[in-house]
């Protein structure tokens, strides 16, 4: 007959212990819907297009996004400003702005290749959709909204005041 | 026989078979729930408060399967593996008592279907049952993996029957019969004889684990190397019945380790009411299935030739010396 192992026996012991002490544990999960574990500030969640402090949005529909896009996911036309009718700074605007979010990586060369930062990619990241048509997020979806002391856009301006399309680099070895 | 009687044994058949049912629910919302939390997760708590609806859930998912049926399977054997197999953990529980004698309506009912004398042997025969499901369930696939399942599982069953059968004999000597009440009564008088049967009992929850093939002697079942074993092909309500039995056998292993080991539903030395009977036997199983939830969550599968090993060189030998040194003291004490 085997001798009982006794060293086997204090090893199961043990290990009977630490699973019990286990039990009285705070437990890690976290109930998802009700608190949300906050992102770090780099996540790349949902694209937002962003607006300058008088309200004019910062893109300038150049479509240099769609074409970093290796997905491609964004779609970009861009239309004429005039100081009547002025969207953004510069010459040209994007009239219409689209991303399939089903498509999208969320590699974020979209907002390395936005030479205006028009283009970030924030922290929101519940994104799901009954259809696929929802996927496709429009210009009206993605632009946050106008900031206080803002107007909405299309503003009238002063002609001549808003020619320069990309704004002056504050620190250029940012 | 008196139609009354009949009346009292159906509705004590119906309950049983009722508290196997919700048991079987229930338990497995504890497993889930006690496992979660000795992995410091907190498990299903969604479905109703603290998840007391997540077994209905479960049950209203499982009906709405689709039941497939392999092309090349038996189709009879494949559909009666299952019924062999949850049959048994029922049947069981006639013998088992659950309380003394209570008067309903001015009728003394006893809390238990039958008094067998030959109780404890009706166990073991009964329990022996399930393997042939378990068994003709591998076979019936008609798949590789299910038929080693099916043999690792009757191998290791019968090896630990009679590991299992002996070690019931310890308290058997000690009471002087077959019939568990009386069992349980003699443990009133002398104190519950898990303290003179220490190895038996031991022995007794060592080789029950093995027998209703859970963790960590859950062999036929081994997802990794048989893609879970018997039931790899099973779907379904089919699939919830060999659940269904597995768990009904820990609540029934439970309950006889508590009224053979641990003085069924009676406390030692003290009188209580009949009427809480049946609350202190749920008690002690109710420890003995946080128990085997306990040693899950612990200690993971054996390597199947150990078992045997284990089975055959350490755990059969044990209960021959532990019914030998029973014997000799029975005598020795006259």
């Amino acid at each position: 007959m085997a001798r009982p192992d006794l060293t086997r026996v204090e090893e199961i012991a043990r290990g009977m212990w630490i699973t019990f002490k286990s039990m009285f544990e705070k437990p890690v999960t976290v109930q998802y819907p009700e608190t949300k574990r906050p992102v770090k500030s780099r996540f790349r969640g949902r694209h937002v297009l962003n607006r300058y402090e008088n309200g004019l949005e910062k893109c300038i529909g150049c479509s240099l996004c769609a074409a970093a896009c290796p997905a491609d996911a964004i779609f970009v036309e861009a239309a004429e400003n005039t100081d009547d009718q002025r969207f953004s700074p510069g010459d040209r605007y994007a009239s219409t702005y689209e991303i399939n979010l089903l498509r999208c990586i969320y590699c974020g060369y979209c907002e390395d290749a936005c030479p205006t930062q028009a283009i970030t990619l924030e922290h929101e990241y519940e994104l799901s959709y009954y259809n696929r048509r929802d996927a496709i997020f429009d210009k009206d979806a993605l632009i946050v909204p106008v900031p206080d002391g803002g107007k909405i856009t299309p503003q009238k301006v002063e002609p001549g005041t808003f020619n320069r399309a990309i704004p002056e680099m504050e620190d250029p070895t940012d | 026989m008196e139609p009354a009687l009949i009346l009292e044994w159906v509705i004590k058949s119906a309950i049983l078979l009722l508290f196997g049912l919700t048991g079987f629910a229930y338990l497995t919302l504890l497993e889930r729930r006690a496992l979660a939390r000795i992995q410091v997760r907190i498990g299903p708590n969604r479905a109703g408060p603290f998840g007391l609806l997540q077994p209905v859930a479960d049950g209203v998912k499982l009906i709405f399967k689709e039941e497939l049926i392999p092309a090349m399977a038996d189709k009879v054997l494949f559909i009666l593996a299952p019924i062999i197999t949850v049959l048994p953990a029922f049947v069981i529980w006639a013998v088992i008592p659950w309380g003394r004698t209570v008067i309903i309506a001015g009728r003394e009912i006893n809390l238990y279907l039958a008094d067998v004398n030959v109780g404890v042997l009706y166990l073991t025969a009964v329990a022996s049952i399930a393997v042939y499901g378990i068994v003709i369930a591998g076979w019936a696939s008609n798949n590789k993996y299910a038929l080693m399942g099916g043999l690792r599982s009757s191998a290791q069953m019968i090896s630990y029957e009679i590991a299992l059968g002996l070690a019931m004999i310890g308290p058997i000597l000690l009471a002087g019969s077959m019939s568990l009440v009386d069992i349980v009564e003699a443990q009133h008088k002398t104190g519950w004889y898990f303290i003179p049967q220490i190895l038996g009992f031991i022995i007794f929850l060592l080789a029950g684990l093995a027998e209703i093939n859970r963790a960590p002697f859950d062999m036929p079942e081994a997802e990794q190397e048989l893609t879970a074993g018997y039931h790899a092909e099973y779907s379904g309500m089919k699939f919830a019945l060999f659940f269904m039995a597995e768990y009904i056998k820990m609540i029934a292993i439970a309950a006889i380790a508590a009224t053979l080991f641990l003085g069924g539903y009676r406390l030692p030395f003290v009188e209580i009411s009949a009427a809480w009977e049946p609350l202190v036997l749920f008690g002690k199983i109710f420890v003995l299935l946080f128990g085997m939830i306990w040693v899950r969550a612990t200690l993971p599968r054996f390597r199947y030739d150990r078992l045997m090993a284990f089975g055959w060189k350490i755990l059969l030998p044990l209960a021959l010396i532990n019914i030998f040194l029973t014997a000799v003291v029975v005598v020795l004490k006259g």
